[in-house]
């Protein structure tokens, strides 16, 4: 079955709205392990936290914050496995901050002789 | 002249293109290797039918053959992870023959080619692949026609089709009907995208071909199509009552020079009434479902139009009436503007002006051709020539359409002498 990332951008929250909506995202989760569909997840710490790293002719090169500001940043993903693309569309629709924020559904390559841990 | 083998060929080919690719679809569950293996199968079909003579029937024929080279390019291609489990389904349905193209291809919901239009047509894919996609695969249309009719060229529209059947793979888009809940949704989709072709054909919006018929012709064929696998669903009915009402004055919208002939001024005798009959009778029985729907309604204002002797006989209350119901449903400036320009010739000019005031004061549609026209038609009713010939001038300045520019600007001259 193929799997697909939904990669979760969202606005800036304030720490009340993002607390106030925790029961929601447990609730999800929940919903996506009962359905046997659940592979990985995380939330990520706010964009600006985030520090850039690129090696350029040898030189390693930091910066602070994301490659580019935008209003939507990363917030997190899931990885999931369904039976196709509108399986992970509805999955993607449901998500607790798509009504303001926007889920971007990519599916996973498969590469079979990809180490794993 | 071309051997009566190839003819017949290319005859089969074309009549039968869509539902055997379709169907060749679901069995391969990949639709390059689909195509390439119709491809092959109607290469070889030159060659076979010259030597053998025609089979009775070509369409399975085709089918067969097409079957078995996608057989062969799977035993050639090694990459392919999981060629061994696809070759023995394969070889699985060569053996038992499969029902489904021994006979007369089916119709209905079980129909291949519904699923094949609801993949061309998912919202995953932007509008332009859409529309490549739906005409390549169920259209009988090369890519290059295809490029010809949306002025692309021809590179770039294979780059289009070959990227959106790319992502229908990967992203592993479903080749199915959809479920109920989702059905009259996607079901729209589809009918957005049919009446899209028709419309680009019949309002090129840019240059002076004014219809490009191949298009619209193409649009119809669609709609039959899918009023045939569909035929309990009004709106569908709508959409092709639509498109064959509008299409009855294609001979007549366009004089020999090119120009744009207005629906007044046209030459009635010349409308297509086979077209108007066929319309109106599917129009009739679809109303009668009482789910009336967008397509349904436009189709009764253009039957209202078809079916009348003459413009003034037009009711042009009952066609403003109609507007004022699709903008209850789905509020648009161009119901709006259509609305507007029904009630001037219903003799409620004021009402008309009315409806318009808040739209000429939008700077968003400071632009809109029809807004603008309507707005000429309207004063020039009022008594305002003056007014009627500045508006008209307007809109000319307004037009990408060389042949509406002209018939604009005549307007306004002919006004402004007056």
């Amino acid at each position: 079955m193929p799997q697909y990332m939904l990669l979760i951008y969202s606005p800036g929250r304030t720490p009340e709205q993002a607390e106030a909506e925790g029961p929601q995202w447990f609730a999800y989760t929940q919903e996506l392990i009962d359905a046997g569909a659940m592979r990985a997840g995380d939330a990520l710490e706010g964009s600006d936290t985030a520090t850039t790293v690129r090696v350029r002719d040898g030189e390693t090169v930091i910066t602070d914050g994301p490659f580019a500001e935008t209003k939507e940043a990363l917030a997190g993903y899931y990885t999931i496995e369904v039976d196709d693309l509108d399986a992970a569309l509805a999955w993607a629709a449901k998500i607790p901050n798509v009504g303001y924020g926007s889920i971007e559904v990519r599916p996973v390559m498969a590469i079979p002789s990809m180490p794993t841990a | 002249m071309l051997p009566t083998s190839t003819a017949a060929a290319e005859a089969a080919f074309r009549d039968e293109r869509a539902a055997v690719l379709a169907t060749l679809i679901r069995q391969l569950g990949d639709f390059q290797l689909a195509e390439d293996a119709l491809q092959d199968a109607f290469a070889a079909a030159i060659v076979a039918w010259e030597r053998d003579g025609v089979p009775e029937r070509p369409g399975a024929w085709i089918m067969t053959a097409a079957r078995r080279r996608a057989i062969d390019r799977l035993r050639r291609d090694r990459v392919l992870a999981d060629r061994v489990e696809r070759l023995g389904q394969l070889a699985l349905l060569e053996s038992a023959g499969d029902p489904a193209d021994a006979d007369a291809l089916p119709s209905g919901l079980g129909d291949d080619r519904l699923r094949l239009i609801f993949t061309c047509c998912h919202p995953a894919l932007a509008m332009p692949a859409r529309i490549a996609l739906t005409l390549r695969s169920l259209g009988g249309l090369t890519t290059g026609e295809i490029a010809r009719a949306f002025l692309v060229e021809e590179s770039a529209m294979a780059q289009r089709i070959v990227r959106a059947k790319r992502k229908i793979a990967t992203a592993r888009i479903p080749y199915r009907i959809p479920p109920d809940e989702e059905l009259p949704e996607r079901l729209a989709g589809v009918l957005a995208v049919v009446y899209l072709v028709f419309n680009e054909g019949w309002s090129a919006s840019a240059g002076d071909r004014l219809v490009r018929g191949e298009l619209c012709t193409e649009a119809i064929r669609l709609g039959r199509l899918l009023v045939r696998l569909m035929p309990d669903d009004p709106e569908v009915a709508g959409l092709l009552a639509l498109m064959l009402l509008h299409d009855s004055r294609r001979a007549a919208r366009v004089d020999e020079h090119g120009a744009l002939v207005a629906l007044d001024d046209q030459d009635r005798s010349r409308w297509d009434q086979g077209r108007i009959r066929e319309g109106t009778l599917l129009l009739d029985a679809a109303l009668r479902r009482r789910r009336a729907g967008a397509y349904q309604l436009q189709a009764a204002i253009a039957s209202l139009h078809a079916n009348s002797p003459s413009p003034d006989e037009t009711d042009h209350a009952q066609i403003a009436a109609l507007y004022g119901e699709l903008a209850r449903r789905t509020p648009s400036p161009v119901i709006d503007v259509n609305r507007a320009a029904a009630l001037g010739r219903a003799g409620s000019v004021r009402q008309g002006l009315a409806l318009l005031a808040p739209l000429l004061a939008d700077a968003a549609l400071a632009r809109y051709v029809p807004l603008h026209a309507a707005h000429a038609d309207l004063l020039e009713r009022s008594g305002d020539a003056g007014g009627a010939a500045a508006a008209y001038a307007l809109a000319a300045r307004c037009a990408d359409n060389g042949v509406a520019r002209a018939e604009l600007r005549r307007r306004a001259a002919r006004l402004a002498a007056g």
